[in-house]
């Protein structure tokens, strides 16, 4: 597949005066399983707000393919194929499992196309098939609002999935997990990677070593360190401001 | 395992009891022609009352799928109202004729005494049914189309978005107190005679406005239905609970409001329009604030994000104001304040959510 690769180039945020990125560049590559790690304030999330365009970046390129995606609204970048998962599970409590996941189908997106949908088999199956990948099948009639920490977790992963998109961005997804959940997270990861590239956010090492690839470590707001996880984890600086305390 | 939750034993009642009450209120019109003196007489301001309240029912109906799904508190539905009132007035004021006090054969009565030698052009096309009818929705529309497509394009929501329906509502309610507006100014309309071709006044006329705005209620409740049961309502209230969650899927939220507001605004001209003949005047009064805000707490009181809910406000709220104005005129206000009070604190449901008892 020859899906689009992710340039951040030198990228700056600054809240009122506080740098959160500062100068950042970073390539994914396409097919790519990138973990992202650095303590907290480094700057990751604030990253994933500018690649989907919830934050302006103060200077700097967000180039997917030969798209600047700064001049895009969320909608289109979503529409463009990149998916989300945010740091806080963020779903539709009102809606049922079955509702969150339809909603986050791919399918035309208008209110006319959304008024006139019709719930196909080839739709449902592939519905079906996405809580059965999440474990949610025996909740798909319950509300989003009464799911466990976990199980929100799982979900937002299903309704990215549901998206399709060829570049994932996954904020700290097994945080609030069981070890067996984790594993399980991990192995799906690496499976979804290769036909689409996905970009991990997380604290747990353990975590990251089970994804087994290349690993960028943020600190202040640009990269400190980048390589794999054993080279990463030997980088003196690393140790100084991460993992050594 | 069905995708849209079934039917719960609640919804089906409730549906039943809709049905039950939309013919029960059928028969009104034809209890009214018994004999005064039969036990199931209905009187004629009872009747009257009932068509004025569906019209505030459907208004209800409207502001329910704005606020109650797709989560835009309109302080400002009421202006919608008046503008489909007064659409219909221009149309029962071309109506008269030669009849007006001053007997000018195209004027009315207002223009003539401002000293007016011709029709302003927007008055052009009011003689004509089709025409006004259309105007009745399209006026309320394009208003709801600029002002949701400005505030909900800069991203305007909550309380600024209310503030912001309330001041166009009343900045209208200030322009129509004018009378170089051309539209009566704060005497607005008033003295109608006919309809399609049938003179007004008449127990004939009330049975068939009352009728025109049952049916309208209902093609009201069926259009909405239609719509908070698609995927569309599933949008509609992810908005409402998360709306940049929504976003990031990819949808663009902005053209979703828009299409509810735009529609929401459509069914409040309707129901302004029905309104009109049947209360037999239309001024600048009803762009006040205060109806606008007395809209909410129907929907608030009969229970947002459930149709029926809206109904039902509409109908027990309405009520309530008409015994308690004549019972205790000056405690209506407060009565009114005190029960959005209780409903917020005690009731954020509404009476549907009081049936729905400990469901979550
Ligand atoms: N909207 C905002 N306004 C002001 N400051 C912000 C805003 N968003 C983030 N920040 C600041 O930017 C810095 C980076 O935040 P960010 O959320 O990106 O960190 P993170 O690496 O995701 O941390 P964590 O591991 O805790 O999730 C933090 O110091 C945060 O306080
Ligand atoms: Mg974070």
């Amino acid at each position: 597949m020859s899906g689009r690769r992710l340039y951040l180039d030198g990228v700056s945020v600054v809240f009122d005066g506080f740098r959160a990125l500062n100068n950042l560049s970073l390539i994914v590559e396409p097919g790519e399983l990138r973990s992202v790690i650095g303590p907290n304030g480094a700057g990751k999330t604030t990253m994933m707000d500018v690649i989907t365009g919830k934050t302006r970046p103060t200077a700097g390129r967000v180039l997917f393919g030969e798209t600047d995606l700064t001049r895009m609204d969320e909608a289109g970048i979503a529409n463009l194929g990149i998916g989300r998962k945010f740091q806080k599970p963020t779903m539709f409590d009102a809606l049922t499992v079955f509702e969150n996941l339809e909603l986050a189908l791919k399918a035309p997106r208008g209110p006319i196309a959304c008024l006139r949908w019709k719930l196909n088999g080839e739709a449902r199956t592939r519905i079906e098939q996405t809580m059965a990948e999440i474990g949610l099948t025996e909740r798909a009639q319950d509300l989003a609002g009464i799911l466990s920490h976990g199980q929100r977790q799982w979900l937002e992963i299903g309704m990215l999935l549901m998206q399709d998109p060829e570049l994932l961005l996954v904020d700290e997804p097994v945080a609030g997990m069981t070890d067996a959940e984790t594993e399980h997270t991990a192995a799906l990861l690496v499976r979804i990677a290769g036909r689409r590239s996905v970009v991990v956010v997380e604290h747990d090492l353990e975590f990251v070593r089970a994804l087994g690839r290349r690993v960028t470590v943020l600190c202040d707001g640009s990269v400190l360190s980048e390589g794999s996880i054993d080279h990463v984890q030997n980088d003196q600086r690393v140790i100084e401001v991460y993992l050594g305390r | 395992m069905s995708p849209p939750s079934p039917p719960t034993r609640l919804r089906l009642g409730l549906r039943a009891g809709l049905i039950i009450f939309v013919l029960l209120l059928g028969f009104m019109p034809v209890l009214n022609l018994l004999p005064a003196a039969h036990p199931l007489h209905v009187s004629d301001f009872l009747v009257s009352i009932t068509g004025k309240w569906i019209c505030y029912a459907i208004l209800s109906l409207s502001l329910d799928l704005a606020w109650g799904y797709a989560g835009i508190l309109s302080l400002g539905h009421g202006a919608f109202f008046a503008l489909g009132g007064y659409a219909m007035g221009m149309h029962l004021m071309r109506l008269i004729g030669p009849r007006g006090v001053y007997g000018h054969p195209v004027l009315p009565d207002f223009m003539v005494f401002l000293g007016y030698q011709e029709l302003p052009w927007y008055w052009l096309g009011f003689d004509s049914f089709p025409f006004a009818m259309l105007m009745v929705l399209l006026v309320p529309g394009m208003l709801a189309l600029v002002v949701g497509f400005l505030s909900f394009r800069s991203r305007i929501t909550g309380v600024y978005l209310s503030i912001l329906t309330q001041a166009m509502t009343f900045a209208l309610m200030l322009a129509f107190f004018r009378n170089d507006m051309g539209l009566g100014g704060n005497n607005g309309f008033t003295d109608f005679k006919e309809l399609l071709g049938f003179p007004l006044n008449t127990s004939g006329a009330r049975a068939g406005l009352f009728y025109a705005s049952l049916v309208a209620l209902v093609l009201s409740f069926l259009i909405c239905m239609r719509l908070t049961r698609s995927k569309y309502g599933r949008v509609l209230t992810a908005i409402r609970d998360a709306e940049s969650r929504v976003r990031f899927l990819g949808y663009d939220t902005t053209s979703h409001k828009l299409f509810a507001f735009v529609l929401s605004a459509m069914l409040a001209g309707l129901a302004g329009a029905l309104y009109v003949p049947q209360v037999g005047i239309i001024n600048p009064g009803e762009f006040s604030p205060t109806n606008s805000i007395e809209a909410v707490i129907w929907v608030a009181v009969g229970g947002r994000g459930t149709l029926v809910g809206a109904v039902l406000g509409a109908f027990t709220v309405n009520g309530l104001k008409t015994w308690l104005t004549s019972a205790a005129p000056d405690l209506w206000l407060f009565v009114l304040g005190g029960l959005f009070v209780a409903v917020t604190l005690f009731l954020p449901k509404g009476l549907i959510g009081l049936m729905k008892g400990r469901k979550p």
